[in-house]
């Protein structure tokens, strides 16, 4: 099952500060790479998902699955897998990378833009059809740019919480086994391990750089080239704008270069591409008949089966009740951690949001911010963290609690900003006219207001918390290492143990976890929300 | 079988349309065995209530919707899913925001693979055409209602289609705007200008159908069947303070009350409370009340005038004008409208009062009104879960009427304090100030 390694150690990278731009283009490269794989799986994955009833009730509950188990949990299999794909090659190690990425990254890609294909209006539907456009000139001319906007915002999210995992997953150890892609991850665990904290703000800094750079030259026009693919058919209020954009734009000379790309673009994306009519029509009758429904059906049921019993052959004989209870209870303090952070996390957050997002010249300077912070890798900031933990001689187990949430705890502080300053004016205007009091202006008022907005930040924070606890409940400093207990250590020590069946154990439980907090916290708290804001 | 007539561009032979409702259970007809012919240089009018199919029927027309059962000849050739030649103008514009007008109207090319150049030089002149010269680079969003629309027919025009297929196209737009485009449109058909040689106009303004087409069909009744057929022939340009003008419209609307009457009578002679209400909140139906009561109209009108008056539209009226008589506190006949001595009283009375005596002809009445509460009564805790009437009702309307009716009755009940709803749980409750 497990092959040899044929890797061994790698060179050590040097902690020069004048390695930080070639390791944070290389670590630009594997975001970029991941990007592009979770495009290409959202354009195929969601649009079978949303085009074949029989492949939906399969794929969209495995999205929902995947979306729950911890990216950082199987890192240690995908590296065994790739490296045996290309053995002796950096390639391995570099696919593991980008993988762990794309993981982190695709799955809310593709619910986004299955979404979208669901809510298409019949209307526009409708004159496609009229007009008689072929699938292929449905999909790029309707479907694609109907979805736009929402793809946009989520791979900015994805792309956020991506440089966490893209750090990460540069310096790998599993059991014996070590490896370093050049990277700013890379950099900062050599750091860690030389116990340099002068490299930790170098590699700090130059992620800063990096992400702004990044925002501005690829975000931002981004954003703004989107924005001619709203659906609402009013004037927009606030216009998102990128220079960058506005310069290709005004700039002859580079629109002169582009134009027989826009002109290939266009030959293509026009096409009228169909599959040969008689073709069509057979796959479309074995897709849909009766007999294709059993054999579709029973395929899945044996596909299912089959993965049952590999896991159980797999775990089964090394694993007790013993371990399961361990990983259980590990889980627990987990758990508990997780709510704890969330709740103190919203206790800070949401007054201040509100006081931010009220104030609409304030909100403009901080919700850059907010969302800068959100797309920091807080892995970065551990070592600072720990140095302070290890240096005052504090309680591990409830001083690294924090660094869980460090990184994912703007995601309440911008979602609240946005929910404060989308408030109606007139409701808060009546609000005031009635004279009302504190308590009931925050409880009748305004958090009623908010809520929805609160429920969205609240759950991606408490999801990222989940997979940061697996970096954070036990870390290092040179030699000192630090352990909290809990889930997330579970899984690292067991990683780094090179022990695959409770690694495999620690993984099933955390989703399982994560699923259920879903299903019983969060979901319901989502679907109240939605219908207590709703006017009509 | 009848061969199809030489000048017929559209033909429509014993058309069903029934949406089913999952598998197993029977479905609900919406459409029952249409036959209507579009000939050769004519628009047709089709004037219904909303509900009432109009919709589905274009969309089958178009191809875009099979039916159930029955035959669609365009051009003496069955029609199999949309075709070449056959265009068609939504009521809510469908332009895709994200392409600008001229790249919106070039749309309608695409299917047809030509060349880059000549569907520029068509759409072009398309947008030349219908008036939007200089508009070629907006986004829809840029544009005005009246604007929009105008791209939705350049691009229902730009394929030179032989048939057009209006579904509603200005009732989205302002009075003006509105009358603007129709004058438009009418000159550039009556001129000859257009590639159309046959139009279906969708609508359920009844001036504009008569204003606009050669012969108005009027569909009523669930499933919807063809009530009468009325040919006007006003000569281009049409006046509408022409007295000719006035009796058709007059005609139109006597003939669409006379079919409310019946179905009001309908609802009565029925058994069972399994019977669509009209959608009518209680502060139109006071309103039309209190409007009726006013010295001028003296508790009669015609229902024409009055609905131009509080500038109704017929399918506004309608269901006002069903409730009323439903609820006997007026009666429809031959287009007028007439306050009985009940609905005089509800005219005279005060809040209280008025409660009173609209939770007694609600009892009275409304038999679906009396039904729940008799089951509230009948219960233990006193309520009972909406889904309990929804399954009801739904064994004998279609989703959307099943929905409709629930929200009428609902907000008959609350204002008559029959009974209480709990949006949130979706339950009836007995109204404790009723004990």
């Amino acid at each position: 099952m497990i092959a040899p390694f044929s890797m061994t150690e790698q060179q050590r990278p040097s902690l020069s500060p004048a390695e930080l731009p070639l390791c944070a283009l290389r670590t630009t490269m594997r975001m970029l790479a991941a990007l592009l794989a979770s495009l290409i799986f959202t354009l195929t994955y969601a649009t079978l998902a949303a085009k074949s009833r029989r492949a939906e009730i399969v794929l969209i509950p495995l999205l929902d699955i995947l979306q729950s188990v911890p990216v950082l949990g199987y890192l240690s299999f995908t590296v065994v897998f790739f490296v045996s794909l290309f053995p002796g090659s950096a390639l391995g190690p570099e696919c593991a990378a980008i993988f762990a990425i794309f993981t982190s990254q695709a799955w809310n890609m593709a619910f986004s833009f299955y979404q979208s294909l669901r809510t298409i209006p019949s209307d526009l539907d409708e004159v496609s059809r009229s007009f008689r456009l072929t699938t292929w000139q449905r999909f790029w001319r309707l479907e694609v740019p109907f979805a736009m906007p929402g793809l946009v915002w989520n791979m900015m999210m994805s792309m956020s919480g991506g440089w966490f995992f893209v750090v990460a997953s540069e310096a790998i150890a599993v059991g014996e086994f070590r490896i370093d892609l050049p990277g700013i991850g890379s950099y900062v665990a050599q750091a860690i391990a030389e116990r340099d904290l002068g490299a930790v703000g170098w590699a700090i800094t130059a992620m800063t750089v990096t992400i702004l750079l990044y925002d501005q030259l690829l975000f931002r026009p981004l954003v703004a080239w989107a924005d001619n693919f709203r659906f609402e058919q009013t004037a927009a209020r606030v216009v998102p704008a990128s220079w960058l954009l506005d310069l290709f734009h005004r700039t002859i000379l580079l629109k002169f270069a582009a134009a027989p790309l826009a002109v290939g673009a266009r030959r293509v994306l026009r096409a009228r591409l169909s599959l040969p009519q008689q073709l069509r029509g057979s796959l479309s009758r074995a897709l849909s008949g009766r007999a294709g429904g059993i054999l579709w059906y029973g395929a899945v049921l044996a596909l299912l089966a089959y993965a049952m019993r590999m896991f159980l052959r797999f775990v089964g004989p090394v694993l007790s009740w013993e371990d399961m209870a361990s990983a259980v209870g590990n889980g627990l303090l987990t758990l508990v951690r997780v709510l704890v952070l969330v709740a103190i996390a919203t206790i800070v957050w949401v007054p201040i949001g509100v006081a931010v997002g009220l104030r609409p010249k304030l909100a403009e300077k901080v919700q850059p911010a907010a969302q800068f912070l959100a797309a920091f890798p807080a892995n970065l900031l551990f070592p600072l963290a720990v140095y302070v933990i290890v240096r005052g001689n504090l309680t591990a187990s409830i001083w690294l609690s924090p660094l869980m949430i460090l990184g994912t705890q703007w995601y309440i502080l911008f979602n609240v900003i946005a929910g404060a300053s989308a408030f109606p004016t007139d409701l808060r205007e009546a609000a005031a006219t009635l004279r009302l009091g504190r308590l009931a202006w925050w409880s009748k008022v305004l958090l009623p207001g908010i809520f929805p907005y609160y429920v969205t930040g609240a759950i991606t924070a408490a999801g990222g918390a989940w997979n940061a606890s697996i970096v954070s409940e036990a870390v290092q400093w040179g030699s000192t290492k630090l352990n909290a207990s809990g889930l997330g250590a579970y899984i690292a020590d067991m990683t780094e143990a090179g022990d695959y069946p409770r690694i495999a154990l620690g993984i099933v439980v955390m989703s399982t976890f994560v699923i259920l907090l879903n299903r019983l916290l969060w979901r319901p708290l989502y679907a109240f929300a939605e219908r207590r804001t709703r006017l009509d | 079988m009848s061969f199809a007539p030489k000048d017929a561009v559209l033909e429509m032979r014993k058309v069903c349309m029934a949406f089913g409702k999952g598998s197993g259970e029977p479905s609900l007809p919406v459409l029952a065995d249409l036959d209507i012919t579009l000939r050769d240089g004519e628009i047709l009018g089709l004037l219904g209530r909303s509900g009432s199919g109009k919709s589905t029927l274009l969309r089958i027309a178009a191809g875009l919707v099979r039916p159930t059962s029955g035959q669609v000849l365009y051009r003496a050739r069955p029609l199999d899913g949309p075709e070449e030649g056959i265009a068609v103008v939504f009521q809510t514009f469908a332009l895709y925001p994200w392409l600008t007008v001229l790249e919106n109207v070039e749309l309608g090319l695409d299917a047809l693979a030509l060349s880059r150049a000549e569907s520029r030089q068509r759409a072009l002149s398309a947008v030349d055409l219908i008036g939007l010269d200089g508009f070629q680079n907006a986004y829809p969003r840029e544009l005005s209602g009246g604007m929009r629309q105008r791209v939705g027919f350049a691009r229902a025009l730009v394929t030179g289609p032989t048939l057009l297929l209006m579904d509603e196209p200005f009732s989205a737009l302002d009075v003006l705007t509105a009358e603007l485009l129709r004058t438009d449109f009418l000159d550039l058909w009556v001129g000859r200008q257009l590639p159309i040689r046959s139009a279906l106009l969708v609508t359920h303004n009844i001036e504009e159908a008569v204003l606009m087409c050669e012969r108005i069909v009027l569909l009523s009744g669930k499933p919807a069947r063809i009530a009468t057929e009325i040919a006007v022939h006003l000569p281009h340009p049409r006046d509408r303070l022409d007295p000719a003008f006035r009796a058709i419209v007059d005609e139109i609307y006597s003939e669409l009350t006379s079919h409310a009457a019946e179905s009001v009578a309908a609802h009565k002679a029925g058994r069972g409370a399994a019977r669509a209400l009209p959608d009518a909140s209680v502060n139109r139906i006071g309103g039309l009340v209190e409007a009726l009561s006013a010295p001028r109209y003296e508790g009669h009108a015609q229902l024409a005038l009055i609905a131009s008056q509080l500038g109704l539209e017929v399918n506004e009226i309608f269901p006002i004008a069903e409730a009323l008589h439903l609820l006997e506190f007026a009666e429809l006949k031959d287009g007028v409208i007439k306050l009985t001595a009940a609905g005089q009283v509800f005219a005279a009375g005060d809040t209280d009062q008025r409660k009173q005596l609209f939770r007694e002809h609600l009892l009275h009445f409304v038999p679906l009104a009396a039904h729940i509460r008799h089951v509230l009564d009948e219960r233990e805790g006193h309520h009972a879960p909406r889904v309990r009437f929804e399954s009801e009702l739904e064994d004998h309307l279609n989703e959307q009427d099943t929905e409709k009716t629930l929200r009428a009755v609902t907000g008959w009940g609350r204002y008559a304090e029959l009974f209480t709803y709990d949006g949130v749980t979706k339950t009836f409750s007995a109204n404790q100030a009723m004990k």
